[in-house]
C-alpha cells in the first residue's frame, strides 16, 4: 500500500515537471515563431524595394506610382509622441508614486492606489474617445491650430495612459524599500524629503527604472488610441502641434487594404520588424541597467 | 532645571490604548553609559524611540510629561531633524543604507551641508577608526556596505551615527545579531566613545550592561524599577524584582 503510494507519487512528480518543461518551452517557441514570421514577410520587401529607401526614406506613400515606403517620417511620428508622453508622464507619475507610498496618510493611499488601478483598466479606445472629444478641441483652442488632432495631444493622452503603469510599478518598489533604511537614515538627522531623495529613491532605482521603461513600452506600442487623436499624417513633424503618423497606425490603418503578398504588405511588416527592435533595444537597456545596478 | 544632559520628567507614552511607558522620571548625565534592562514589554525600546521621536509618526502615540536636552525641551522647541542630529541611534539589527562604506558614511556629513571631499575623507577615517573598523574596511572603502559581515555592519552604522557629530547615542539591542567576537568589539568601540559621548544602551543581555555600563535602569512592564550604580543594581540592588532579574530568576 506505502508503496504504491510512493510510486503514485513519483508519477505525479514526474507529469508535472513534464508539464512546466511544455509550457515554459511553448511560450519560448512562441517569441522566436513570432519573430521569424516577422522578419520572413518583412524581409520580403526587399527583393523589390532597397533596404536603404525603407529605413531612411522620407516620404511614406504606398498608394503612389511609384510607390514610396520611407518609414522615417512614421518613426518619427511615433519618437515625438512618445518622448511627449514621457516627459509629462515620468515627472507626474514619479510624484504620484512616492506621494502615494511616503506621504499620503493611509486612507487615502488606499482610495488612490484604488484609483490609479481603475485607471489603467480603462481602455485604451475609451481614453481615446475621450481625449477626441476633450482634449483635442482644447489644444486646438489654447495653441490657435486649424486642428487639434496633433502630437501634442496623443503625447498629452498617452502620458495617462503611461501613468498608471509607472505609477503602481514604482509605488511597489518604493513601499518593497526595507523599513530599516528609512529608520536609518531618520535617525541620522534626514528630513522627509533628505530621505526620500538620497535614499529611497536610489535604493528602488531598479524598479523606478523598471517601470519607466513599461511605461514607455505601453506608450510606444499603443494603436488605436492614438490612430484616433494625432491626426494621422505621415508626413514628417517639425513641431509638436502639427498631425502626425506613428508606426503602430500605420500598420492598423493600412493592413486591411494592402493585398495579401503585395509590397505594401511586406513593408507594413517591416515596419513591425522595426518597432520590434524598438521594443526589444528598450527592454534590453532596461535590464542593463538594472544588471549593473546589482 | 537640574544638570542632567537628557531630563526625563514624568514621561508616560501610549501607542493607542496600549500604554508603554508610565510616569518615567531619570535623568542621563553628560558622558555616561547608561543600561536600560529589563524583561520583553518593559518600554526599553519605547523609551530610546522616544528620546530621538521616533515614536511619533506610529499611530495613537500620546506623551506627557517632558524630555529636555541640555535644558531643551525636545518635544516642543527643536526640530526633529536636528535633534536625531543631536541624538543618533544604532539599531537592533545593523541597517547600512545599500551605498558604499564610504557613501554610508558620508551621508549624514553631506546631508547636513558638508561637501568637501577632503573633509569627509576625514571624517570617514575619523569615524571608522573609532568604531574599530578602518583596519578590517580601509583598502575597500567602495565596497557595498550590504556585503560586511552583520558585526562589520554595526560597528559601520555606529561610524555612521558617529559623522554626524551627535551628542548623545542611543543603542537598542547593537549586538543582538551578533556572535560573540563581534559583540566584543562593539562594547570595545563603546567604551572607547565614553569619553566624548553620552550612551544609553538597551539590551537584553544583562551580562553585556554589566560589562559596559556606569550606571544601569531597570524597567518592568513600563516602569522604572530602579536606577542606580552598575555594581550596585548587579550586586545589592534595592528592589526584589530587580535582584530577580538580574541574577535570571525570571525574565
Amino acid at each position: 500500500m506505502n508503496f504504491l503510494k510512493h510510486r503514485w507519487n513519483d508519477i505525479v512528480e514526474y507529469v508535472m515537471e513534464k508539464v512546466i518543461f511544455l509550457a515554459g518551452i511553448i511560450s519560448i517557441a512562441f517569441v522566436v515563431l513570432i519573430f521569424i514570421f516577422l522578419l520572413k514577410e518583412g524581409l520580403s520587401l526587399f527583393k523589390t524595394y532597397s533596404p536603404f529607401s525603407f529605413l531612411f526614406g522620407l516620404s511614406w506613400y504606398p498608394i503612389s506610382h511609384p510607390p514610396k515606403f520611407g518609414v522615417v517620417p512614421l518613426f518619427l511620428g511615433s519618437i515625438v509622441v512618445t518622448l511627449g508622453a514621457i516627459l509629462i508622464a515620468v515627472p507626474l507619475g514619479v510624484g504620484a508614486a512616492i506621494y502615494i507610498a511616503e506621504v499620503a496618510p493611509r486612507w487615502l493611499r488606499e482610495i488612490l492606489k484604488g484609483l490609479v488601478e481603475f485607471l489603467a483598466a480603462i481602455p485604451s479606445i475609451v481614453l481615446g474617445f475621450i481625449g477626441l472629444v476633450t482634449l483635442v478641441p482644447i489644444v486646438k483652442e489654447v495653441f490657435g491650430l486649424p486642428t487639434g488632432l496633433t502630437a501634442l495631444s496623443g503625447a498629452i493622452m498617452l502620458a495617462f495612459m503611461a501613468m498608471p503603469t509607472i505609477v503602481s510599478i514604482m509605488e511597489d518598489a518604493l513601499t518593497a524599500v526595507p523599513e530599516s533604511y528609512r529608520a536609518g537614515a531618520v535617525a541620522l538627522g534626514a528630513t522627509k524629503w533628505q530621505m526620500i531623495w538620497r535614499v529611497l529613491l536610489p535604493a528602488a532605482s531598479s524598479g523606478i527604472l523598471a517601470a519607466i521603461m513599461l511605461g514607455i513600452g505601453r506608450v510606444i506600442g499603443e494603436t488605436m488610441a492614438v490612430m484616433m487623436i494625432t491626426g494621422n499624417a505621415a508626413r514628417i513633424p517639425t513641431s509638436i502641434t502639427q498631425p502626425v503618423r506613428t508606426m503602430t497606425a500605420t500598420i492598423a490603418a493600412e493592413m486591411g487594404e494592402a493585398v495579401q503578398g503585395s509590397e505594401h504588405y511586406f513593408a507594413l511588416f517591416g515596419i513591425g520588424i522595426l518597432l520590434f527592435c524598438i521594443t526589444f533595444l528598450i527592454n534590453f537597456t532596461a535590464s542593463f541597467f538594472i544588471k549593473r545596478k546589482r | 532645571m537640574k544638570t542632567g544632559k537628557l531630563d526625563i520628567h514624568n514621561v508616560s507614552i501610549a501607542y493607542g490604548e496600549k500604554k508603554a511607558l508610565q510616569g518615567i522620571t531619570f535623568e542621563i548625565q553628560d558622558k555616561e553609559i547608561l543600561a536600560v534592562i529589563g524583561p520583553a514589554n518593559s518600554g526599553k525600546t519605547s523609551l530610546l524611540r522616544t528620546l530621538n521621536r521616533l515614536n511619533e509618526n506610529k499611530s495613537g502615540f500620546k506623551i506627557s510629561g517632558s524630555i529636555h536636552l541640555d535644558g531643551v525641551d525636545i518635544y516642543k522647541d527643536i526640530a526633529v531633524s536636528s535633534l536625531r542630529k543631536r541624538i543618533g541611534m544604532i539599531f537592533a539589527l545593523p541597517n547600512p543604507l545599500p551605498l558604499s562604506i564610504y557613501d554610508n558614511i558620508a551621508y549624514g556629513p553631506r546631508m547636513h551641508g558638508k561637501r568637501k571631499k577632503s573633509d569627509l575623507d576625514q571624517i570617514v577615517e575619523k569615524t571608522l577608526k573609532s568604531a574599530f573598523l578602518w583596519d578590517e574596511v580601509k583598502d575597500r572603502l567602495n565596497l557595498q556596505a550590504l556585503k560586511l559581515s552583520g558585526g562589520q555592519q554595526q560597528r559601520l552604522c555606529i561610524a555612521r551615527t558617529l559623522a554626524v557629530e551627535p551628542e548623545v547615542i542611543l543603542y537598542d539591542e547593537p549586538c543582538s545579531g551578533l556572535d560573540p567576537i563581534s559583540t566584543a568589539k562593539v562594547e570595545e568601540a563603546m567604551v572607547e566613545l565614553k569619553s566624548v559621548y553620552t550612551q544609553i544602551l538597551v539590551t537584553n543581555n544583562t551580562k553585556q550592561a554589566a560589562r559596559v555600563s556606569d550606571r544601569t535602569a531597570f524597567f518592568l512592564t513600563g516602569e522604572l524599577i530602579e536606577i542606580d550604580v552598575t555594581e550596585k543594581i548587579f550586586t545589592v540592588p534595592n528592589d526584589p524584582r530587580t535582584e530577580g532579574y538580574v541574577s535570571g530568576r525570571f525574565g
